[in-house]
């Protein structure tokens, strides 16, 4: 603004005094209008708290701590409880992160190391992002004519009843949403390792996976944990193909084959159709998710900075 | 002492490299299978009629999915109407001041709106516009997807507004010219090609959201352009669709999924297109 | 006879098409320490990571060379490049210690990405002795567990050092090594060196004709990928017989 005071002098005379108030002015209108637009962001953030909370609240008063220690879920006796979802969430959620694990750990490592550049990596990249981009719904749509039939057959040669749907059906489609969008996390920060160091361990006659695992995975290691946070996070918000493949019950699973429901498909299930406390103990399991999904999220992004800005 | 032979060290890194390649390979089978399906079952479906007509009855065969087309164009336009002008105007607050304590606040504040899922919004927004509203509505709906998109363009801008070298607002402002005039005709064309990226990407995002839109522009079997009433979208339709127990509509289904898979395509190709294009190397 | 430890008959390198090297043949003695100078982009670096079969990590450069390299008698293309590499170690420009581990394990580095596991009192041993002879031991012996991160440049350029001489090469090639440092890390470095010497045989590239002045006993001079010149550091800096070798001692380019 020092620059403003300058030009004051400059250009002399009394007309142009007039002309550069109002450019003063558009300039701080200007100015106000961004801090406005910053200011309206952090309250959009703001007010999703404050609503969910304030919306919530009135579920807690009825079920205290309830909430979290019982475990019936039965709207037609006021009964709430969050654990059967909670359950149904964490159990899919970590589920398919250990079954993505290896798959997108190959391909980070395919991808960083083997496969850097040339026309396979390109073809990869593409397909990865592709991959990533495809929404749920269909992800859920092909899981329901494809994989749902799979399953059955698995489990009638188990001798189970052949839901087809499951804590197992579920997390199999989410670990396939969840690979591409790991495994382009992991590439890039396995591609951020140094080559001065990975030439340096060359140079002392190591083979390739000895540099790999001796100094590239590493090096990369908080990276790469970041990037399995983050993915967390997003499977635990999934919605859609989730909601289609789980088979919604609303009891906790008692094992893989089980149906169940998810904090997020509970909503999806519940909501259009609730009302008076039904609804809000629905949102009151938003709210869960809403903090479960930021706890990750903060994790998962504190790590990568961490990352980023030492070794 | 241990000092394994040269010979075993090989034969580890190669199986190492083998395993690598192969559950690379697993993966990229049953996604590309996934892809190919998308295409095979749906291409059948797509024509002239079926992108312009309406639905027909109820397990009856024939009918489009027009309303549904229309539904997410017009969503898209409240989307970005709304979200936009914001985005950028926050980009660029936090350009201006990169330390400020408002700008810190914002940049996490923008990491925790990324991660809300999606259902959340939609609860959100119902209670804030549906429910005033009494009715489900386009609009809502836009709402909703704009929240989504903030955060999205508001860091695509800010990358490439980041990468605008000092040098030249100072030669601007060097010149006379008011800021609001260096950022609307120096600073905003150079960061052009990073909003254009993040609208697209918000909007390929945006296209396939099922979730927030449950209770939001909640669907219609009926063409809506009025942004006040309920609208019906490509992921809605297939949400019910694909859970109906009608194969006729499961083949609209895989219509309209194919639909949505290649616009999210295209989408992506135009984005890289216009990084080439536009972007201004310094 | 001065030994001949490592022999180069006619090498020429490659990236892709474009040669950078041209028809070398030199014996480095044993036991002494080899400048190898030469004006920007004479092809020294690109010579010297041949000597090591580095240049074959780095697939996108396609470098690749012609020729033969003799250690000992043996041709280094037909052994194992690990068991090269072992034998002919490495310092870098940059001094590049391996951030996440500790100044112990960066010094045993060689041993544990070979995969040689030994009793820990017999890596102390080698720590120390490494230490030692990079007279860093007392600077860091009361911080072997920790990260390298605090030490300052010529200190982390002695810990590289103390990393390759931990694995007893014949050789070791050092590419630069103090042209990132300042002038008192730089003389703790040669003088180093010149005690090295006596167990090791040291091959430098050095754009800095003093340094190679100070402490070579034979120097190499390249110019625009070919070896000039090569003889006695002596002979070489006070009766030059290449006229660009007379100029480029002299200043007149490079």
């Amino acid at each position: 603004m020092s620059i403003m005071k300058a030009r004051d002098n400059r250009g002399g005379g009394q007309g142009s005094a007039l002309l550069l108030s109002s450019h003063q002015m558009k300039e701080k209108g200007f100015a106000s209008f961004l801090l406005f637009a910053g200011i309206s962001v952090l309250l959009v953030l703001g007010a999703f708290f404050v609503t969910m909370i304030l919306q919530s609240w009135p579920l807690f008063r009825e079920t205290g701590l309830g909430f979290f220690t019982t475990l019936r879920w039965a709207p037609m006796e006021n009964e709430y409880s969050v654990l059967p979802f909670l359950a149904g969430t964490l159990m899919t959620s970590l589920l398919s992160i250990l079954i993505a694990f290896p798959f997108s750990m190959a391909l980070s490592i395919l991808l960083g190391e083997y496969l850097k550049t040339g026309p396979f990596a390109a073809a990869f990249k593409s397909v990865t992002e592709l991959l990533a981009g495809i929404p749920s719904v269909i992800y859920g749509f092909w899981g329901i004519m494809i994989l749902m039939p799979l399953i059955q057959s698995l489990q009638i040669k188990l001798g189970m009843i052949p839901y087809g749907v499951g804590v197992l059906t579920a997390s199999l489609i989410l670990s396939l949403m969840i690979i591409p969008y790991a495994a382009s996390l992991g590439r890039d920060v396995i591609s951020m390792v140094p080559g001065e160091l990975k030439e340096a361990a060359y140079a002392m006659g190591a083979t390739r996976w000895e540099v790999i695992f001796h100094v590239t995975l590493p090096y990369a290691r908080s990276g790469i944990t970041a990037g399995f946070f983050l993915a967390l996070g997003r499977a635990v918000g999934e919605t859609m193909a989730v909601t289609m493949l789980i088979g919604n019950s609303n009891f906790i699973p008692k094992g893989i084959f089980s149906p169940a429901n998810t904090m997020a498909s509970v909503i999806a299930n519940e909501f259009g159709e609730a009302d008076g406390l039904h609804t809000t103990a629905l949102i009151a399991v938003g709210l869960v998710l809403m903090l479960l999904t930021g706890l990750i999220n903060y994790a998962g992004k504190s790590i990568m900075k961490r990352f980023q800005v030492g070794g | 002492m241990k000092n394994p032979s040269v010979r075993r060290r090989v034969f580890k890194e190669r199986l190492f490299r083998l395993t690598v390649f192969v559950l690379a390979s697993l993966v990229v089978v049953p996604l590309a299978f996934l892809l190919g399906y998308i295409v095979k079952k749906g291409i059948g479906v797509v024509n002239w009629n079926f992108l312009f007509s309406m639905p027909a009855g109820v397990g009856e065969s024939g009918g489009g999915i027009v309303h549904s087309l229309a539904g997410t164009l017009l969503l898209i336009v409240i989307a970005v109407a709304l979200s936009v002008p914001v985005a950028v105007a926050t980009a660029l607050f936090i350009n201006d001041h990169p330390k400020n304590r408002i700008s810190r606040l914002i940049r996490f504040t923008v990491d925790m709106l990324q991660g809300i899922p999606s259902i959340i919004m939609g609860i959100v927004v119902y209670l804030w516009v549906v429910l005033p509203m009494k009715n489900f509505s386009a609009l809502a709906g836009g709402v909703a997807l704009g929240i989504m998109m903030l955060p999205i363009v508001i860091k695509s801008t800010e990358e490439t507004l980041k990468m605008v070298p000092e040098s030249l607002k100072e030669a601007s402002m060097a010149l006379g010219a008011p800021y609001y005039k260096t950022v609307l005709h120096v600073i905003l064309p150079a960061g052009l090609s990073g909003i254009l990226t993040g609208i697209l990407l918000g909007v390929s995002r945006i296209a396939g959201e099922t979730a927030p839109l449950l209770f939001t522009a909640f669907g219609n079997p009926f063409l809506n352009t009025n942004i006040f009433k309920p609208v019906d979208a490509l992921p809605l339709l297939i949400y019910n669709y694909s859970t109906s127990p009608y194969p006729e509509w499961h083949s609209l289904a895989w219509g309209a999924s194919f639909i949505l898979v290649a616009f999210v395509l295209i989408l992506n190709l135009i984005t890289r297109l216009v990084v080439k294009k536009w972007q201004i190397k310094y | 006879m001065a030994d001949k430890i490592l022999s180069i008959r006619g090498l020429n390198a490659y990236y892709g098409m474009k040669r950078a090297v041209e028809n070398v043949n030199v014996d480095f003695v044993k036991n002494k320490i080899t400048a190898i100078m030469g004006p920007s982009g004479c092809g020294k670096t690109t010579f010297l990571r041949c000597l090591n079969r580095i240049h074959e990590v780095n697939t996108e450069a396609r470098a690749r060379i012609e020729g033969d390299i003799f250690l000992n008698g043996e041709n280094i293309a037909k052994m194992h490049p690990i068991l090269v590499r072992r034998r002919i170690g490495m310092v870098f420009q940059k001094p590049n210690p391996f951030p996440h581990m500790t100044i112990y394990d960066n010094v045993i580095a060689g041993y544990r990405l070979n995969g040689i596991k030994k009793k820990k009192h017999e890596f102390d041993t080698i720590v120390e002795k490494a230490l030692t002879k990079t007279a860093l031991w007392g600077e860091v012996k009361d911080s072997l567990y920790d990260r390298g991160t605090f030490l300052s440049g010529g200190q982390q350029q002695r810990l590289c050092i103390a990393r390759a001489l931990a694995m007893n090469p014949d050789v070791i090639l050092l590419d630069e090594p103090t042209s990132a440092l300042d002038p008192i890390a730089t003389a703790k470095i040669e003088e180093l060196l010149n005690e090295l010497k006596e167990n090791v045989t040291i091959i430098i590239v050095t754009h800095n004709m003093a340094q190679a002045g100070r402490i070579s006993d034979y120097t190499a001079f390249f110019y625009l990928g070919e070896l000039l010149e090569y003889g006695t550091t002596e002979k070489l800096f006070t009766n030059p017989e290449n006229e660009k070798t007379e100029n480029f001692l002299t200043g007149r380019f490079g």
